[in-house]
């Protein structure tokens, strides 16, 4: 085989990624047609912003999805004629599989396509799931921050302000660490910040359905069930079933990315209630004698989700550029990780003579938290119109 | 205003203990000690012979003692050496071990500790990176705040233009793209030898050496050229204009809707005096907030960028720092951090204040 030409190369890269194509027409399409019945999301259609934002972060998504079908070679694969290889260089005829590497060869002589599409999965399984922790613990601190005020409100905000006044990086350094590891401290962080999802939705679920128990009954058992085997899994890697697990490494990441966010969440969440609670219907709830959590979580929350949705797209874009630094300074990733941040970091020693290695995982990280911020853009947009 | 201001300082300090605190509680976690018990005498030491290295070098008293000694309120450990039957301690000069020391010796008497990376004090380290680090501070913020503000009161100016979409469009896409990515670009576009513009001039004939710009920096350590320094601070920069943009034109964009902009256009006053003397100075309130509570994410984009190109500021300090497991080093890097964080956040309060009568603070 000759090497590919660059139009070769682009023709290659297309026919890869047919099977995203397939589901980003599908998907698109019909959502365009049933545009009016989708709500904010069908809005987005409305607002060309919006459309990119969402084209590219869906092309993502399915790119991860679809991983296993796009990847031309292992991630690992070492093709040693192939060290450094420049986009389009052919596979030596000794070698059975496909005959190129689309994006050259890194100095492991590793695939740089496969490793960047395989990359989009780490990502885009830890950035959303971190980012749906933070708010939970975000909204589960916020709401009765900013509700009942007072004490709590003092020092909640306390100690919001003091996670915010540390340097992200040096923050990352102190708690991502093998040292730390042994301590157990990731453990307890993890013990502590994965019980707000299972408060969460034990409160949302009580506070709604307690004047039907029965109903009650079913919604907050399965909560506590489900809930408690996965934090099982989760944060002490006891599940029995074995089910939920996390690796140790991918715990330390997770509770840290966590960590760096909710206070944030919570400022924004507090910031929000307190200009809210404010409004008539809050009135009409106390005056009905709803109870505090009830209001909360079914007057003031369901009011508060145009910016919150905003802002969770905002903030999955940050966590992924988190999760490019942490892998940058090689922190909590192992060598092999295909993630995009410690191949940016494995290629940058030699990036002024083979730069491919580094440069193609970082305009993949930079295209999906454009098409984040994109989405964010045209959301705000949309939803400041009604 | 002055109760204000003794609140906030009240709060700055005891936010400034409890940091410090975690910081000195983090990077004193029995695993650090045990590194650095084995860096600074012997890999193949025993538990045992750890454990006593701990306790004749002062790590073996409680946690907050120690804490207490590193800031200085508390007298600094001391002991004899078992060999030679000299005096030790943390006060005591390990070469000249005879000599009077001093009871206390800790952050608030000066004595920031000696690095066990670089073998010499914090302070003068720390002293020597920071000013390299302010020097690109000074350039980043020099290209960053002109240009983020132009961009967004030319944006903000007429809301939904077409310069407006185009240059809300540049920010979004600024913001989106970290340190790490950014420089990486700019290296393979700028300074590198075989791909990116460099080979293209070269073969044009416009340029003689290598490559347009250079992707390191450490020259710059010595003697700053455009050549050498142009790409790290356009790669700080690039982060923050388009935040800094974004904010400004969402505020010059309720500038120009206000009552008193329209009264002044339907007076007859031209639309470039409306923008320069009536909305220019109403709208860059908000942006100056943003630009003091950008500078502690600059020190992130510091740390990054410095790693990157090579440059041996503050952020390559804290990396070596942490990476070496140099605790007093690190210690003095955080406390560092810290306080400019903190004096960004008072400095942004009172200058809000200042720059809006409209708020009192009672």
């Amino acid at each position: 085989m000759d090497a590919l030409t660059p139009g070769g190369i682009l023709v290659q890269v297309l026919l890869r990624f047919v099977p995203v194509w397939i589901a980003l027409v599908v998907t698109l399409v019909a959502s365009f047609i049933f545009r009016r019945r989708l709500g904010l999301y069908g809005k987005l259609f409305d607002s060309p912003v919006g459309m990119v934002g969402l084209f590219i972060v869906m092309f993502w998504a399915y790119t991860a999805l679809f991983a296993g079908m796009i990847i031309t070679h292992d991630p690992l694969d070492q093709v040693v004629q192939l060290k450094n290889a420049w986009p389009g260089a052919a596979a030596p005829k000794s070698e059975a599989g496909y005959p190129w590497y689309i994006f050259g060869g890194d100095n492991l002589a590793r695939d740089v396509f496969s490793r960047m599409v395989m990359g989009a999965r780490r990502v885009l399984i830890i950035a959303p799931a971190a980012t749906t922790f933070a708010y939970m613990v975000g909204i589960t601190l916020g709401l009765p921050a900013g509700y009942s005020g007072g004490r709590l409100d003092t020092i909640l905000s306390f100690v919001a302000n003091l996670v915010l006044a540390f340097p992200v990086i040096l923050l990352f350094y102190l708690l991502v660490t093998p040292a730390i590891r042994q301590t157990g401290v990731p453990i307890y962080l993890a013990a502590v910040l994965f019980l707000f999802p299972i408060l969460f939705l034990t409160v949302l679920w009580n506070s709604r359905y307690f004047t039907s128990p029965w109903k009650r009954n079913i919604y907050v058992g399965l909560t506590l069930v489900i809930g408690f085997w996965a934090y099982s899994g989760l944060a002490f890697n006891a599940d029995p079933l074995g089910v939920f697990t996390m690796d140790s490494n991918m715990l330390n990441v997770f509770v840290s990315v966590v960590f760096v966010n909710s206070p944030t969440v919570f400022r924004i969440v507090r910031g929000i209630v307190l200009d809210i609670k404010s409004r008539d219907y809050v009135a009409a709830a106390q005056t009905r004698g709803e109870g505090p959590w009830y209001i909360m979580l079914w007057e003031i929350l369901p009011n508060a989700r145009g910016p919150l949705i905003v802002d969770f797209c905002l903030r999955i874009g940050y966590t992924t550029i988190l999760l490019g630094t942490l892998g940058f300074f090689g922190l909590g990733v192992s060598p092999e990780s295909p993630d995009w941040g410690s191949t940016i970091n494995a290629g940058r020693k030699l990036l002024s003579i083979y730069p491919y290695p580094a440069f193609v995982p970082a305009i993949a990280l930079m295209s999906l938290v454009l098409g984040l911020n994109l989405l964010a853009d045209g959301l705000r947009e949309e939803s400041l119109r009604d | 205003m002055l109760k204000f201001l003794m609140r906030r300082l009240g709060t700055m300090i005891l936010t400034a203990f409890c940091l410090t605190f975690v910081v000195f509680f983090l990077t004193n976690l029995h695993p650090n000690l045990v590194k650095l018990a084995k860096t600074e005498a012997s890999a193949r030491m025993s538990d045992d012979q750890v454990n006593s290295w701990l306790q004749s070098h002062g790590y073996a008293a409680p946690l907050v003692s120690r804490y207490g000694e590193w800031l200085g309120l508390v007298p600094g450990w001391t002991g004899t050496n078992a060999e030679t039957g000299k005096p030790t301690g943390r006060c005591v000069d390990p070469n000249a071990p005879d000599t009077p020391a001093p009871r206390y010796c800790g952050i608030l008497q000066g004595d920031w500790g000696t690095s066990t990376v670089f073998k010499q004090p914090v302070s003068t380290i720390i002293g020597i990176r920071m000013g390299l680090t302010g020097l690109l501070m000074l350039w980043v913020l020099i290209v960053m705040i002109p240009t983020s503000l132009i961009i967004g009161i030319l944006a903000g100016m007429r809301e939904g233009s077409r310069t407006d979409r185009v240059l809300s469009t540049l920010s979004i896409a600024s913001t989106a793209t970290p340190e790490y990515v950014s420089g990486v670009v700019l290296i393979v576009l700028f300074g590198s030898t075989t791909v990116g513009l460099s080979p293209l001039f070269k073969s044009l004939g416009l340029l003689s050496s290598g490559t347009l710009f250079k992707g390191s920096a450490s020259s710059a350590m010595d003697h700053i050229t455009f050549d050498n320094f142009a790409l790290p601070v356009m790669t700080i920069a690039l982060y923050g204009i388009g935040y800094i943009a974004r904010m400004t034109r969402a505020s010059m964009t309720e500038v120009m809707t206000a009552q008193y902009i329209r009264t002044a256009r339907l007076k007859g006053v031209s639309f470039r005096n409306v923008v320069l003397k009536h909305a220019l100075r109403n709208a860059l309130i908000a942006p100056f907030t943003v630009i003091m509570l950008q500078i502690p994410w600059l020190l992130n984009g510091v740390v990054i960028t410095e790693t990157l190109f090579n440059y041996k500021g503050f952020g390559w300090t804290l990396v070596a720092a942490a990476e070496g497991n140099d605790i007093e080093l690190l210690l003095g890097c955080s406390v560092v951090a810290v306080v400019v964080v903190l004096l960004t956040q008072l400095i942004s309060d009172i200058g809000y204040v200042y720059l809006n009568p409209r708020i009192r603070i009672s």
